[in-house]
């Protein structure tokens, strides 16, 4: 049974790592129908600049709380900063062309940024500094649920809720289903349809970037390449629940994290990727639009 | 519509196609072409840089003496960044550009990838690091050589030092599903079985690049395992390393050379502490060695990396070969280098038939204090 405890923590954890990035693309997709590929560049830009101010901070000796605050927001700015310049230039001008070429655009700049950060910092594996530490309270059960473990799950959950929020009773999230539902009649309604995309954006990035500074600090390490890999796998988490759809990225990325500790638990290490996509395989093939996705009405 | 060849299509084409042309415009003859083949770039660069450095030392030396055989030694160097599908390419590229020796490469993967390409173009390729037994023990590569020992060197040392030194009984064994990790594994697994002395509690393989390895950790510690023995490289290591950290797994681990190497440290930072790696023999009571080290810090005013000897020694036995054969053709390189002695940094080196260094193994070293000192 302690064995099984532990791989549903593992597992949790390792769905929340996703969620936290699945629910950036999940945002955009939802409003756009683009799917970001560059978005875990996003992700990966917010880590480097948490390690970069994370790293000058500590020289000058701040406060480990003070670190972690500053070197968050500063990775928000920076990232949310990327997510709308790159909505501007690579998206935007592409909004009326036929799906595949923002698509095309997305991979683009997605190898675009991997590389512009491998010349503008290094290609090193660098060492992330943990910037959560280990909480005492939580030291019985620390072979189970790490504090690293704790924060991204607690995170993950607050930013789900939040997001929720935000979208079924604000103004702006009422303008961004609207915007989702119909982007023209959006426009005739007198929504500004370019702000409303481009505050999906800022806050889809912030997201990616605070991602980026909790999983850091949980793995350890960051190289230009963590986005591409993290993307792949939230990308799928998003799909499998229901692209479009913010629960649906959650539950898929948590769905998708269990299993795939629960087949390296009790099968093998070797097949954790063929289950993982096995599972995608065979829910597409019975809900093609994901867990919770709305099945696209075509309008006539 | 009427497809005419337009005037600047012409021109375009002459243009790529005289640019094509160039470099096997390049006279031959007049030096000697050495190639260096690696990762120069990328996450796995620190296991390339240092190679291509000692050969520059080597032949700055040479080319200072005069060359070889009045000829002076020209570098080319491409990167492969340790990828199977790159590597194909850098070799297509050197040998189109007229290489006579191959420094390279340093993964076993793309070693692997590229000696074909050698092989058909006849260039005697040496490699400092490569481990990959098929190498030399399957015979389809007669050109290639190397100045470190094989991994069927590699497991039985890690091994050994685990069962017989550490005393552990529960060994799991995880690998990263590659061309060097994989077949350490297996030859690990077989030589636990062999000695009769230790059980295999775990075998299995880890995807790299993955972004949290907390379920085959959890899986170690359900399998009661005492030693963790690796194979693959250090930044699946680090992360692993950290992770059993994390869920207070007391399990030692013993790991390749690939992890024996201070990006290793550098990265796992305070969870590197008591991890073992095999690394190449230990040399620090060598001479030239010594000497090596200290050309290494004058020039670039640090402490050579992984495999810096070995790719001293490989470039001297190249040169020495070149020179005491007075050609660079296959044949009469090969009748040097299995005949004769060359002291090296790594010792006085000779090859066997199969091209492996006669005289140098594997040395078992330990983390301490954020460094890798010799295990005793």
């Amino acid at each position: 049974m302690d064995y099984f405890i532990e791989l549903l923590f593992s597992g949790l954890t390792r769905g929340s790592i996703y969620a936290l990035i699945a629910l950036g693309y999940t945002m955009v997709y939802g409003i756009i129908g683009l799917i970001n590929f560059a978005h875990g560049e996003i992700y990966m830009i917010g880590a480097f600049t948490a390690f970069i101010v994370a790293t000058v901070l500590s020289i000058y000796g701040f406060p480990l709380p003070a670190i972690i605050i500053i070197a968050g927001i500063a990775a928000v700015v920076w990232s949310s900063s990327y997510g709308y310049t790159i909505e501007k230039i690579a998206y935007k001008p592409l909004r009326y062309a036929p799906r595949l070429s923002p698509l095309i655009s997305a991979i683009g700049m997605s190898i675009f940024l991997q590389n512009y950060i491998l010349l503008a910092q290094t290609s090193d594996f660098l060492p992330f500094p943990r910037l959560i530490p280990d909480f005492p309270f939580m030291e019985p059960i620390a072979h189970i649920v790490g504090s690293t473990d704790l924060v991204i799950l607690v995170t993950t959950v607050i930013v789900m809720v939040a997001l929720t929020f935000i979208i079924k009773f604000t103004l702006i999230g009422k303008a961004m289903r609207a915007t989702a539902q119909d982007r023209t009649m959006a426009t005739l309604v007198g929504i500004n349809v370019n702000r409303v995309i481009s505050a999906t954006f800022i806050i889809g990035s912030g997201l990616a970037a605070i991602g980026g500074l909790l999983i850091a600090s949980h793995i350890g390490q960051i190289n230009f390449y963590i986005g591409f890999l993290a993307g792949i796998k939230a990308f799928t988490a998003a799909v499998l629940g229901g692209i479009g759809s913010i629960p649906g990225a959650v539950l898929g990325s948590l769905i998708l994290g269990l299993t795939e500790s629960f087949a390296t638990g009790y099968v093998s290490s070797d097949y954790e990727d063929v289950f993982a996509f096995s599972l995608l395989v065979l829910i597409l093939i019975f809900k093609p639009s994901g867990l919770l996705g709305k099945a696209s009405n075509q309008k006539v | 519509m009427k497809f005419t060849v337009s005037r600047k299509f012409l021109s375009t084409a002459a243009c790529v196609m005289l640019a094509l042309s160039a470099p096997a415009l390049s006279s031959a003859g007049d030096t000697i072409k050495f190639g260096i083949a690696g990762p120069h770039s990328g996450d796995l660069a620190s296991y390339g840089l240092p190679s291509a450095a000692a050969a520059k030392l080597v032949i700055d030396k040479v080319n200072a003496n005069g060359g070889i055989n009045g000829k002076k030694i020209e570098i080319l160097k491409e990167d492969d960044v340790c990828k199977p599908e790159i590597a194909t390419n850098t070799a297509t590229k050197l040998v189109s550009s007229g290489v006579e020796v191959v420094l390279g490469h340093i993964c076993s993967g793309a070693t692997v990838a590229a000696m074909p390409i050698y092989k058909d173009a006849g260039i005697l390729v040496m490699s400092p690091s490569a481990t990959s037994d098929e190498l030399t023990y399957s015979g389809k590569y007669p050109n290639f050589f190397r100045t470190i020992a094989p991994n069927a060197a590699q497991s039985p040392a890690m091994i050994d030092f685990a069962i017989n030194k550490l005393g552990f009984k529960k060994i799991a064994i995880v690998h990263d599903k590659g061309d060097y990790g994989k077949p350490l594994a297996e030859g690990a697994k077989l030589y636990v079985e062999k000695s009769g002395k230790g059980k295999v509690v775990l075998f299995e393989g880890i995807t790299p690049g993955a972004m949290d390895y907390s379920a085959i950790v959890q899986k170690i510690k359900e399998s009661g395992a005492e030693v963790v023995v690796f194979g693959g490289y250090h930044p699946e290591a680090s992360k692993i390393v950290s992770i059993m950290n994390k869920k207070r797994l007391k399990a030692k681990f013993v790991s390749d050379d690939g992890v024996k190497d201070d990006t290793f440290i550098k990265v796992a930072g305070a969870d590197a502490e008591g991890v073992y790696a095999a690394g190449p023999q230990d040399n620090s009571a060598n001479p030239l060695a010594l000497k090596a080290k200290e050309e290494h810090k004058a020039a670039f005013n640090s402490d050579p990396g992984a495999f810096y000897e070995g790719a001293y020694a490989a470039t001297m036995a190249m040169l020495n070969a070149i020179e005491k054969a007075g050609s660079t053709k296959l044949e009469d390189l090969k009748k040097v280098l299995q005949t004769e002695k060359v002291d090296t940094p790594v010792g006085a080196v000779s090859f066997d038939q199969k091209g492996d260094a006669i005289g140098v193994g594997f040395s078992m070293y330990v983390v301490e204090k954020g460094k890798y000192v010799v295990a005793k």
